[in-house]
């Protein structure tokens, strides 16, 4: 009894300090110097080099989603619903869903293991002992960046994902491209896209978050790396999965059409 | 310059968990002096070379360095002091995503208002300097051990500053290539006028740089002097460890 009431008093007491590292992350954000050339290219590493991943991942989920979603259509005769469920589906849930677990499995572990291998080099310590504040350098560049990049790759991702439930879709049943984009698309308005896409700009903090302060607090040489790097994909895929459930309710209560 | 004060650790102590590492340790390194501090190794040397930037705060005393107090500094402090200390890592710490010449340009970028071709020029001269101007486009992975040395010094220099601190310049290094380091720290100090403070088990290296040597033995000063007094310390450890260590 008195183990599990430590243990939950330890777990409290790191996601206070996790809390607190993403605050200061955000509050050192906006004071200046921006790091723009770091942020840049930290947008480049965790966002443009996602994209084949994200790419290829949303179309597969596309074209399976459309295969299962056609055979239980067509017991009833509703095979032309096929673009506009796939559509909602992908649009409202699943694209901001797999893209930021797909997320978490490559930027977060990245992260994880960068900043571990750079604190147990003392590569941080020599960021400090150059005048530059390691955690403004490392830290605050990869949440902005995070934050903008899954926004972005969410979008591709659904893109995507409506392409490859087209090439599934268009090989059973020869349906025109124009005629299932525009189905696809008829259901979805900007109170659907906008909330549902948003959502991952605080996915992506999350994962930046966790992954950053894993990595940064590393102890233990190369063993603490590995760790560190398994714990930003296990505890961010984790932490996303729980957050969502409560995202959506908000999401439902901010914009009551999303749920329509 | 000689007879000031450029450092001044007084009455430090640090623990680790409950575990006493440094213990009232106090020292004075004086401007334009080369000072090494000798010890076996976990006699707490590097977290007394890492206490003098702020990279680790002690438990108790005051740590001045270039007058400025280093405990009561904050983050603007800090980094005032820490442009005006180069610091060489045991490991030479280089970031291993930049090449050789982005490493010793990284400080340059930061905190100068250089253009991009004086950067250059001046990357240029620093690797010169340790001979290395050939591998500036390497990735430091491609680099051997005693090279990137060379270029954790080139990147320390980078901003001329008026003291350098060196973790263990001659570890893992061959004699030639520890030599050539030692040589480079006597010329920035006699050129220069760098004060110099090196953490170090080597005890020709010692004898070669350093003004003073001090001993740190669990976590405390047993004997400060010139190479010459502690060769002929009356302390039984410190006349062992510079005749075991020894050579010339």
């Amino acid at each position: 009894m008195l183990s599990a009431v430590r243990g939950l008093k330890d777990l409290f007491s790191w996601l206070g300090a996790i809390a607190w590292f993403g605050a200061k992350g955000l509050i050192q954000a906006l004071k200046p110097p921006y790091e723009l050339a770091e942020i840049s290219r930290q947008i480049y590493e965790v966002g443009y080099r996602s994209m084949p991943l994200i790419a290829a991942a949303g179309f597969a989920v596309g074209a399976v989603m459309s295969m299962h979603t056609r055979a239980s259509l067509e017991r009833f005769g509703a095979e032309s619903l096929i673009p506009m469920g796939l559509g909602l589906a992908l649009i409202k849930e699943t694209g901001p869903l797999v893209t930021a677990l797909l997320f978490c499995g490559r930027v977060g572990a990245g992260i994880g293991a960068e900043l571990g291998a750079m604190r147990v080099t003392e590569q941080i310590d020599a960021l400090e002992s150059l005048a530059v504040d390691s955690f403004k350098h490392l830290v605050v560049t990869r949440v902005v960046a995070c934050m903008i990049a899954l926004p972005l790759l969410t979008t591709l991702m659904n893109f995507t994902g409506i392409i490859g439930g087209y090439t599934a879709e268009t090989v059973i049943s020869g349906m025109s491209f124009n005629l299932y984009f525009d189905r696809a698309l008829s259901a979805i308005d900007f109170e659907d896209y906008i909330p549902a896409t948003g959502k991952t700009i605080l996915f992506g903090f999350m994962i930046a978050t966790i992954s950053s302060y894993l990595g940064y607090h590393t102890r233990g040489g190369t063993a603490g790396v590995g760790q560190a790097s398994t714990k930003s994909v296990v505890f961010s895929s984790i932490l996303v999965i729980l957050a969502n459930v409560i995202v959506v309710k908000a999401i439902f209560f901010f914009f009551p059409g999303a749920a329509e | 310059m000689t007879g000031e004060i450029a450092i001044r650790f007084d009455r430090v102590s640090k623990r680790f968990d409950e575990m006493p590492v440094l213990d009232n340790v106090s020292f004075d390194v004086r401007r334009g002096q080369a000072f090494c501090i000798l010890g076996r190794s976990g006699a707490g040397k590097s977290i007394t070379l890492r206490q003098m930037i702020g990279l680790m705060l002690p438990d108790s005393g005051n740590i001045f360095v270039l007058g400025e107090n280093v405990t009561q500094l904050d983050a603007a402090g800090l980094t005032r002091i820490r442009k005006q200390v180069g610091f060489l890592f045991q490991y030479s710490a280089l970031f291993d995503s930049i090449s050789v010449g982005e490493n010793v340009a990284f400080p340059l970028r930061r905190h100068t208002r250089m253009s991009g071709s004086e950067i250059q020029h001046r990357v240029g001269e620093l690797l010169d300097q340790v001979g290395l101007e050939a591998h500036r486009h390497k990735m430091p992975s491609e680099v051997s051990g005693g090279m990137r040395k060379r270029v954790g010094l080139a990147r320390a220099l980078a901003l001329d500053p008026t003291v350098l601190l060196v973790d263990e310049p001659s570890s893992g290094l061959d004699p030639v290539t520890s030599l050539e380091i030692d040589e480079l720290l006597l010329s920035l100090k006699q050129q220069r006028g760098t004060t110099i403070v090196v953490v170090t088990h080597n005890i020709p290296s010692a004898r070669r740089i350093g003004d003073t040597l001090a001993f740190l033995h669990e976590g405390r000063i047993l004997e400060t002097g010139t190479p010459q007094q502690l060769e002929n310390s009356r302390q039984e450890l410190v006349q062992r460890f510079m005749s075991v260590e020894g050579g010339t």
